[in-house]
């Protein structure tokens, strides 16, 4: 349903706008409907910037993504508006994402009045309440009140609700329960996992490997803003090709072991390579003087739906390989 | 249900901050003051009433008579008119032009505040008592509003500034970005999402540039470039100024509109401190 294909976003930095920040460079994948992807990368990642640019936020600098073969940036006024009928979004942070002076369910009305102002009162409020009882909350519980007076998991609860309201189809989850307390942190993972089953595609936006495994068909791990390793989320997480991948699945906290063992290569700091493999100054298998330094290796797909950019991608393997047998 | 209690959170605060009971009080007082002062005199501001020419203060000339026989009573109250004209006309201005353009600068970002800023930057540094000493100097007929628009016109700069940088940091908020996902248009946007979070500090601005447009009308009159119909308090002291009445010791004659528009700016910025701290929890003192 939305394809993403090289796209990249280009910030113009310094005094007079004489450097470029590449946030995103030519990320291509595409999300089929009723299919969950996950978009996984540390901070600075891009992965943010690639939901925003999806939810026509921030402009595209180069590249197109297509809604239904349609490119989304050509989309203007009432086009737009139908777009946003479909695809909506919902924030990192609960309480940043409603105004702070007005009660939380003015973004139902807002919902109304920008896109059903035929329906009738009592139809609407309806619908509010189905698309409540959908999302878990009770609406003589939630209603009319402040957003301060309702916790972050009832808020991000309350937005999957409003995009209920629209006809949404696909919906761009940044970060949605990094700021939740853990025990309702799953409730919102099933409400995503429920909703998927009926129909709606989600961009599940994450620096949190387990979760992403938990709920998704596909992953694309993306390092500095560029796509690193994608594919079928199993075949990601059993057998782990690129060695940022490798080195994230590393530092997953396990409750069997503890830090020391698993801290491993964090030392390298970034540098300012352009030519080369974006993950370089970091990486433990690059070869110092070889083709890693001057060359950016391309997205190749080693099996089926599973495409690794790293030039080492066997190297990598075995290293993994025989440390496990250790 | 909690709507009434935050506005009457905000009442009971207001009512219980002596800063703004003081505050208020003194500008209410001269505002009362502008419209039943005229009821308790039978002169009008030029007429000369008085024979024996200048005289202190008596039970028929209550604020005294100028050097040639006017009533200084008559002149203030009227003065006052033009003074809180001045106020609501070019503060209100200087308010709605800052507001604006500090709105749409900080809004929509890149070229256009870059454009928006440059004039706003241009504006703040060209000396404005300069610019209105010209602009008085070559217009034809000047009257107490003309003044005020052109006094508005020249004031906005610094509000500009100050509402750009607020506004750039609620457009970051995330509320913002949900606005623009339910297809909301930018004026909608800014009028209902953005202006609302601030307006307690709108009303700041309006009271400070009320204030600045008084004392700019004041300094403009004094020099002689103010209105050249009508009387305000500026004036009023140009002219005690200009016929000795500081060397003659005609102290009647130019204290009263000094003393007022001392009390009514003062007055304002203690107003404007008491709400400060009635709408920031942080400041108040109990």
């Amino acid at each position: 349903m939305l394809s993403l294909d090289g796209v990249s976003k280009v910030y113009q930095v310094g005094t007079f706008g004489g450097k470029e920040l590449h946030a995103v460079s030519d990320v291509s994948f595409d999300v089929t409907d009723g299919a969950v992807v996950s978009l996984i990368g540390e901070s600075g990642s891009g992965k943010s910037t690639i939901g925003k640019m999806i939810l026509r936020l921030i402009s595209i600098s180069a590249g197109t993504i297509l809604s239904d073969g349609v490119d989304i940036s050509t989309l203007q006024g009432r086009a737009l508006k139908e777009y946003y009928r479909n695809v909506q979004g919902v924030f990192q942070d609960p309480f940043s994402s409603y105004n702070p002076i007005f009660k939380a369910d003015r973004v139902f009305k807002t919902i109304r009045e920008e896109f059903f102002p035929q329906v009738p009162g009592s139809e609407w409020n309806n619908r509010v309440e189905g698309a409540l009882q959908v999302v878990g909350l009770n609406p003589a519980h939630v209603l009319d009140k402040f957003p301060h007076q309702l916790s972050g998991g009832q808020l991000q609860r309350f937005l999957i609700a409003r995009a209920l309201l629209l006809d949404v189809r696909f919906l761009v989850a940044d970060e949605i329960i990094s700021m939740l307390d853990a025990s309702t942190r799953i409730d919102v993972l099933n409400l995503l996992a429920d909703l998927k089953s009926r129909g709606l595609s989600v961009l599940f936006i994450t620096h949190d490997l387990s979760l992403g495994y938990y709920i998704s068909e596909r992953s694309v791990i993306l390092y500095r803003g560029c796509v690193m390793e994608m594919g079928r989320t199993e075949k990601i997480y059993d057998r782990p090709l690129h060695p940022y991948t490798q080195m994230l699945m590393a530092s997953v906290p396990r409750l069997d072991r503890k830090w020391e063992e698993a801290a491993n290569v964090m030392k390298g700091q970034q540098s300012d390579l352009i030519s080369g493999c974006v993950y370089y100054a970091r990486c433990p298998v690059a070869a110092r003087n070889g083709m890693c330094s001057r060359g950016r290796p391309a997205l190749v797909e080693v099996e089926d739906d599973h495409f690794v950019a790293c030039f080492h991608a066997g190297i990598g393997t075995m290293a993994t390989a025989r440390s496990s047998e250790r | 249900m909690t709507e009434p209690k935050k506005k009457n959170e905000f009442l009971y605060f207001a009512l219980r901050n002596n800063k703004l009971r003081i505050g208020l009080t003194v500008v209410f007082f001269f505002l009362v003051l502008t419209f039943v002062g005229p009821q308790f005199t039978d002169y009008t501001p030029y007429a000369y009433v008085n024979p024996m020419g200048a005289q202190p203060p008596s039970s028929e000339h209550w604020f005294g008579t100028t050097m040639f026989g006017q009533d200084v009573f008559t002149q203030f109250v009227f003065g006052l008119q033009a003074t809180f004209l001045v106020g609501i006309v070019g503060g209100g201005l200087g308010t709605l032009i800052g507001v604006v353009v500090g709105f749409v600068a900080g809004y929509r970002g890149g070229i256009v505040d870059e454009i928006l800023s440059t004039i706003t930057n241009i504006v703040l540094v060209i000396p404005t008592l300069a610019i209105l000493l010209i602009i008085a100097a070559y217009l034809e007929v000047r009257g107490v509003f003309t003044e005020s628009i052109f006094i508005g016109c020249t004031a906005w700069p610094w509000t500009a500034r100050a509402v750009r940088a607020q506004t750039f940091s609620l457009r970051s908020r995330e509320f913002v970005d949900l606005a623009r996902l339910s297809g909301m248009n930018t004026w909608k946007i800014i009028f209902q999402e953005v202006a609302p979070n601030m307006m307690s500090y709108l009303l700041l601005v309006f009271i400070l540039q009320f204030g600045g447009a008084i004392l700019n009308a004041a300094t403009l009159d004094f020099i002689g470039l103010g209105p050249m119909e009508g009387i305000s308090l500026g004036m009023m002291m140009q002219y005690a100024v200009l016929w000795g009445a500081l060397h003659l010791g005609h102290w009647w004659w130019f204290v009263p509109p000094g003393a007022a528009i001392m009390a009514i700016v003062g007055a304002l910025y203690v107003t404007n401190v008491g709400l400060d701290e009635v709408f920031n929890p942080k400041l108040r003192e109990m």
